[in-house]
């Protein structure tokens, strides 16, 4: 096993772990924090073809993380006000109250 | 063609006219209607005299003039229905005759009915029935003369019934109606036999018309299956019209009931003009009654005379026997019109169409003035009509009594001076000539006897010796017109002058056209004829005469002394005293009182018969085809009640399970969409995992 697959299982791991958090937590917060391991996952994958590509020396793997935690950032950001204001609305943060947009 | 005979029709038109306007005017317009009524008739009159004047300028070459006007009325395929209207000598005299004593019997009415309520309707009916007559009179055509017939027949039933509310006069209209009907049935089937034969309906039509020579010739040859000839059974079909509305036996009952209606009724229509049309008709069709085939027979000897002059014979006979016994002053007069009915019949039948039609005419003048005196006595006696409760009118209405006298001596046939002596002798002399057989001149001169007798008798019960009516006589039983102002004074008194100057004209006529018919000057015979009559005294000596005149004065004087050896040596004192005839004979009198049961004979028989038959029918009606509509409606109504069953229990509940499954699926489809973002995720997720597997592994493929 090379380290480069190591590396890309881990993130695949990271990534369907993050998922599952993000399909199966009830609480908001939780889904989001599954969002971000699921972010977090994909810059490691980025690190990783880095790391072990054919150019190491230039800097676009790491371009590639910051802009990706950067954006990160402000997505979770947004979640979060989402969510408070989601709490203020519904006074919970269970998400499988907030169905009142069901059919 | 001169005026009059393209505008002969104004002369039923001008009466018709004044009908539809009386129809519209309120009833207190009376004025109105008896004016329009009265000067349209005159009018008429008028119309009529120029008609007359014309066809006596153009008579008088050897061939009765016969001018006519005919239309196409309706066309039915290729053919068309003519009518037309002509102007003969006998139509002239006719006219002259009906417009005449119309004219005065109208005048008459505005005095008579003076008090009736109905006054205008009256005028109305009368105008509509002198419309219908002279519509008969000058009709060319055999249906426009039918139409004029059932309409002359209507404004009788109208006019008999005119006090409808008398349950009485209702019964009676109806049995006018009614029998006249039954004769008209068979004239109806004879002008359709006629029709069929001859192609026309037309009298004279150029010589194409089917009472012209041509025609006549072909019907005489054609024989029907029991070996009759056309020409006898078409005659014979119409006969039986003119039995109807003349009043012969058998179909004799109707006319006395018709006395019901109000007197000037009884003159104008049941005297004088519309029993005549009868008499008129067969005069009119005496062509096709006396065709036949032989060369030397004489016309009186064809079966369709024959059978006229029996019948005409009988009803002379049959109708003065019962006059007899009559007791009501108007019946008497009734049964009086029917044996001179016969007696026209009879002198058509064995002397042709100038005696029978001179008959006509003067019958209809003094039976005419004889009613309408008997409207004067009646109004005078406060509605009194039975002649055992009058007596000693001669005292109290003078003129009545001189012209009701006159009357009664014309009908009699008093010797020379009154114009019914000459019109009975000549037909007395035609039946003592007829070659079949001498019974009818025989039962002939017994009617003439009997009519003397019995004229006496009425003569001498209403006019002489004392008053009987009752004090308190306000009889109500005959009409509704007794708001008299009379009051206090309960003793007779003589008509006003309205309705006794209608009577002096009609006396003056009675006496004076007898001048017309004598065998010295036999002008009315010659005008029919259209050959010019001679003055000359030698034609009283002809062939049997002046035995026939004598022999007919004998019976005269006979038959007016054996009233007054009866009725006139004594005065009748008292209403309720048995008729002198009766203390002799009571059963003979009662049969005659009873008029032969003929009445209670056709009840038992006709009506009864005609009651099942209505049972019948009203069974037939409610189970048969009331029983055909019910079983179609019940079917109907089953196949609307399975079509609701299929509805209920089929359509419907298809229908809502397919529902209920549409509505199941969408519930279950709705549950998808449950508002929670995971689920739809989660969803996404999955799909998106089958999606990449089911790429990769086509991609391996």
């Amino acid at each position: 096993m090379t380290p480069l697959t190591s590396c890309l299982l881990l993130s695949a791991l990271l990534f369907a772990i993050g998922l599952a958090g993000a399909l199966m937590r009830r609480n908001a917060i939780l889904v989001l924090i599954g969002i971000e391991l699921m972010l977090n996952a994909a810059n490691l994958n980025f690190i990783a073809f880095w790391r072990y590509g054919p150019n190491p020396e230039a800097l676009t793997g790491m371009m590639f993380a910051i802009f990706s935690i950067g954006v990160a950032a402000a997505e979770a950001a947004v979640g979060l006000a989402l969510i408070i204001s989601l709490y203020r609305h519904t006074k919970t943060t269970n998400i499988d109250e907030v169905n009142s947009m069901r059919g | 063609m001169t005026w009059i005979v393209r505008d002969l029709w104004l002369i039923p038109a001008l009466p018709a006219f004044a009908a539809g306007l009386s129809a519209l005017a309120r009833q207190r317009n009376r004025g109105f209607a008896a004016s329009l009524a009265i000067g349209s008739m005159g009018l008429s009159f008028l119309l009529a005299l120029c008609a007359f004047a014309h066809t006596l300028a153009s008579s008088g070459h050897g061939e009765p003039a016969v001018k006519v006007f005919n239309f196409p009325w309706l066309q039915y395929g290729s053919e068309w229905l003519k009518l037309g209207w002509m102007l003969d000598p006998l139509t002239a005299v006719m006219l002259i005759m009906v417009t005449f004593v119309g004219l005065l019997i109208f005048i008459y009415s505005t005095g008579y009915m003076a008090h009736d309520e109905n006054f205008t309707r009256f005028f109305c009916f009368l105008s509509l029935f002198a419309a219908a007559m002279l519509g008969v009179v000058i009709a060319n055509s055999l249906l426009l003369l039918f139409m004029c017939w059932e309409l002359v027949g209507l404004t009788s039933y109208l006019l008999i019934g005119f006090w409808y509310q008398k349950p009485a006069a209702a019964a009676a209209a109806k049995k006018a109606f009614i029998t006249t009907r039954i004769g008209d049935l068979a004239f109806l089937i004879g002008i359709v036999w006629l029709y069929s034969q001859a192609g026309t309906l037309l009298f004279y039509d150029n010589g194409a018309g089917c009472l012209e020579h041509s025609t006549l010739m072909r019907l005489i040859v054609q024989t029907t299956c029991i070996g009759m000839a056309a020409s006898t059974g078409i005659a014979l079909l119409i006969f039986a019209g003119a039995v109807g509305k003349s009043g012969q036996v058998p179909l004799h009952v109707w006319l006395p009931d018709a006395m019901e209606g109000p007197t000037p009724v009884s003159a104008l229509i049941h005297a004088a003009t519309m029993v005549a049309a009868g008499v008129f008709l067969v005069a009119r069709v005496y062509p096709l009654m006396s065709a036949h085939g032989g060369v030397n027979l004489a016309p009186s000897s064809t079966t369709a005379l024959q059978v006229v002059t029996w019948i005409g014979a009988i009803t002379a006979v049959f109708a003065a026997l019962i006059a007899v016994a009559q007791d009501d002053i108007k019946r008497i007069l009734a049964y009086s019109t029917v044996s001179q009915l016969g007696y026209m019949m009879m002198g058509l039948g064995v002397g042709g169409v100038a005696v029978g039609m001179f008959h006509l005419i003067t019958h209809a003048f003094f039976k005419a003035l004889l009613f309408l005196g008997a409207g004067s006595v009646i109004h005078g006696c406060h509605e009194e009509q039975d002649i055992r409760r009058m007596g000693g009118l001669k005292r109290f209405m003078p003129i009545t009594f001189a012209t009701y006298a006159a009357g009664m001596l014309a009908l009699c046939g008093f010797p020379l001076f009154f114009s019914g002596f000459w019109s009975k002798d000549a037909i007395l002399h035609a039946a003592q000539a007829w070659s079949i057989s001498r019974v009818p001149f025989y039962l002939g001169s017994f009617g003439a006897l009997l009519t003397a007798f019995y004229m006496t008798r009425q003569v001498y019960y209403v006019f002489f010796g004392e008053s009987r009516l009752a004090r308190h006589s306000h009889q109500s039983h005959s009409t509704d017109a007794e708001h008299h102002a009379h009051g206090v004074s309960d003793s007779p008194h003589e008509s006003p002058a309205v309705m006794t100057m209608p009577l002096v004209i009609l006396a003056a006529f009675a006496i004076l056209l007898g001048v017309i018919g004598t065998p010295a000057w036999p002008w009315f015979d010659s005008f029919l004829k259209g050959e010019p009559a001679t003055f000359n005294f030698a034609g009283f000596l002809e062939s049997g005469i002046l035995r026939v005149m004598l022999f007919s004065s004998i019976i005269v004087i006979l038959g007016l002394g054996l009233g007054w050896w009866f009725y006139g040596r004594k005065p009748i004192v008292s209403a309720e005293e048995p008729d002198a005839l009766e203390r002799l004979q009571p059963q003979i009198f009662d049969l005659l009182r009873h008029k032969f049961y003929v009445d209670e004979f056709y009840q038992d028989t006709f009506i009864r018969w005609n009651g099942w038959l209505s049972h019948v029918s009203d069974w037939l009606d409610r189970w048969i085809w009331n029983g055909a509509v019910w079983a179609v409606s019940y079917f109907v109504l089953g196949l609307s009640w399975l079509a609701r069953s299929a509805d209920t229990y089929v359509v419907n509940p298809g229908f809502d399970e397919g529902c209920r499954t549409v509505t199941a699926g969408g519930k279950l489809l709705a549950r998808l969409q449950n508002g929670r973002t995971q689920n739809y995720l989660r969803l996404v997720g999955v799909a998106f995992a089958i999606l990449v597997a089911f790429l990769i592994w086509s991609g391996v493929q």
